[in-house]
């Protein structure tokens, strides 16, 4: 119990295409703004983690203390795909964890705005064209679209077709996933999208990667999010207030691929994913039977479904029953994805691991609104970044 | 005589065009690519082995959305005896065709030539008895 780390103050911005903010303004409202909900300072603060994909070679952790407060303390730039907010979330909690610290702010940030669809290999303009093997795989060519395709919503689509094949699902509960997710983001003052799409609107839309369509697609944009953490020492000498809102981070695990047959052509989002989710749970002593809501990386709507499952969620191969059953609606057993998920609320990378739990955290507080699920006390956030890196965190809300 | 040459190194062309893998000496596990170890065993000794032309299907989509040439089918394919491999599924772009377990075979085909009149020679996949 005493090496507990809890989370006091939490924020994100609106996520969104703001041509008229950088990088720093979000990073610096959401930090203040998670400063402010903590009741603490940057004076406070023994450390700051900052997660960035996009512009991670210009020290974003240090320029931000340029705007809000340069205390000489470390800084931790990182980086991990997808997960890079949940490993900002991670650094900060080891140093805690380890002693280095007793409070530390971990924010994440990305301006995207609409940079399409990502995973390209970046392409040269040629001179003469002489074939020359080049690189481990000796192409002389460029194989995205030869060879099948690597960019993100293949892989993505692959991994859901993979399933399909595997346990019958079909596009329809596919895209019941998508219907599901724009539904909820309607009461999302947060989201980058809030508009509702009807099931049909859904599978007749423009197709992106079989069978993915544009609505089941997350879009790029731009965010950030925050989160002030403290050890439990320390957290026993602050403020009744403070300490009323505190959410327990029961579980914070961290996965990369283990090999695989197959996953150095298609990676593999199930094991690494499922290795998490088991080492989460018996880390917070739960199962899944008992969340409240989870928020889930819902990149594409077929990697929605695919980890309804990883993260035993459902019966093993019952993902396409488990949408069917309206489980995962917000009225269902495990809401799942509340905020409007990747596929509404928006993708900035770097914020995403750290909005995920900023959700799960003003659930649990009981401050989530128009959106708020009644009595949520035990909630779980996932984000998988292709390289790949997963991260599921447990939170728990104070015992009342 | 046209000179072609593979697309990438894996693909052996020829009369009986084929696949080859790197496959590590201790644990047999397979790549594609120049490894400095196995990834499965640490160890670092390769030697190749020639894969199956015949496979099953696990996985695929069909490219729409940035496909300049057209939709395109990508694929998965697992192949018999060890492999697992990324290509297109050559002349199929309606998902209603595509079956559980479906059997498909290697195919090469020109992908592009160069200014000295070099064939790149691309491999895909196609249905069997379709």
């Amino acid at each position: 119990m005493s090496d507990n780390v809890w989370i006091i103050g939490a924020s994100m911005t609106k996520f969104g295409r703001f041509a008229d903010q950088d990088l720093l303004d979000l990073a610096s409202t959401a930090s203040l703004d998670a400063l402010a909900d903590s009741g603490q300072g940057m004076a406070d603060m023994g450390m700051l983690t900052m997660g960035n994909v996009y512009e991670a070679n210009s020290h974003n952790g240090q320029r931000l203390q340029k705007q809000i407060g340069q205390t000489g303390i470390p800084v931790y730039n990182v980086v991990n795909a997808c997960a890079t907010g949940a490993t900002a979330v991670r650094v900060a909690m080891m140093g805690i964890k380890a002693g280095e610290c007793d409070m530390a702010l971990a924010v994440g940030v990305e301006k995207m705005g609409k940079m399409g669809m990502l995973g390209g290999a970046a392409r040269k303009a040629g001179d003469k064209k002489i074939f020359t093997p080049k690189g481990r795989y000796g192409a002389v060519v460029k194989t995205e679209g030869l060879l099948g395709t690597g960019l993100m919503p293949g892989v993505f689509a692959q991994a859901g077709t993979e399933y399909a094949l595997a346990h019958g699902v079909t596009t329809e509960q596919f895209a019941k996933v998508a219907v599901k997710n724009h539904l909820h983001s309607t009461l999302n003052p947060l989201a980058q999208y809030r508009k509702e799409f009807s099931l049909d609107e859904v599978l007749g839309a423009e197709v992106i990667g079989y069978p993915n369509t544009l609505p089941m697609c997350c879009p790029t944009g731009d965010g950030a999010a925050a989160v002030v953490l403290v050890s439990d020492a320390k957290l026993k000498t602050l403020d009744p207030d403070v300490r009323r809102r505190a959410i327990k981070i029961s579980a914070s695990v961290m996965t990369s691929d283990p090999w695989a047959d197959g996953g150095q052509v298609q990676p593999d989002v199930n094991t690494l994913t499922r290795l998490a989710a088991d080492q989460a749970y018996e880390a917070a002593g739960i199962g899944p039977e008992d969340l409240d809501l989870v928020e889930l990386h819902d990149c594409f709507a077929t990697a929605e479904l695919i980890h309804y499952d990883n993260l035993r969620l459902c019966e093993p191969g019952g993902a396409g029953d488990f949408i069917d059953s309206g489980a995962p609606l917000r009225d269902g057993r495990i809401p799942v994805n509340v905020s409007g998920g990747l596929l509404s609320k928006g993708h900035p990378i770097g914020a995403t691991g750290i909005a995920n739990l900023y959700e799960v955290a003003t659930h649990l507080r009981g401050e989530a609104g128009d959106r708020q699920i009644e009595g949520a006390k035990v909630g779980l956030t996932h984000v998988i970044g292709l390289a790949s890196a997963c991260a599921v965190h447990v939170l728990e809300a104070p015992a009342a | 005589m046209t000179q072609t040459i593979p697309a990438v190194d894996y693909l052996v062309l020829g009369d009986e065009p084929h696949l080859v893998a790197q496959a590590c000496a201790q644990c047999g596990a397979l790549y594609f690519d120049r490894r400095n170890a196995c990834a499965k065993c640490f160890a670092t000794e390769f030697g190749t082995r020639p894969l199956a032309t015949e496979g099953v299907l696990r996985a695929y989509t069909i490219v729409e959305r940035g496909a300049k040439n057209g939709p395109f089918t990508s694929a998965v394919v697992e192949l018999e005896g060890g492999g697992i491999v990324k290509a297109n599924l050559l002349g199929v772009t309606d998902p209603e065709v595509i079956q559980p377990e479906m059997k498909v075979r290697l195919a090469t085909f020109e992908a592009s030539v160069d200014d000295d009149g070099t064939v790149a020679v691309a491999f895909g996949f196609e249905p069997i008895g379709a």
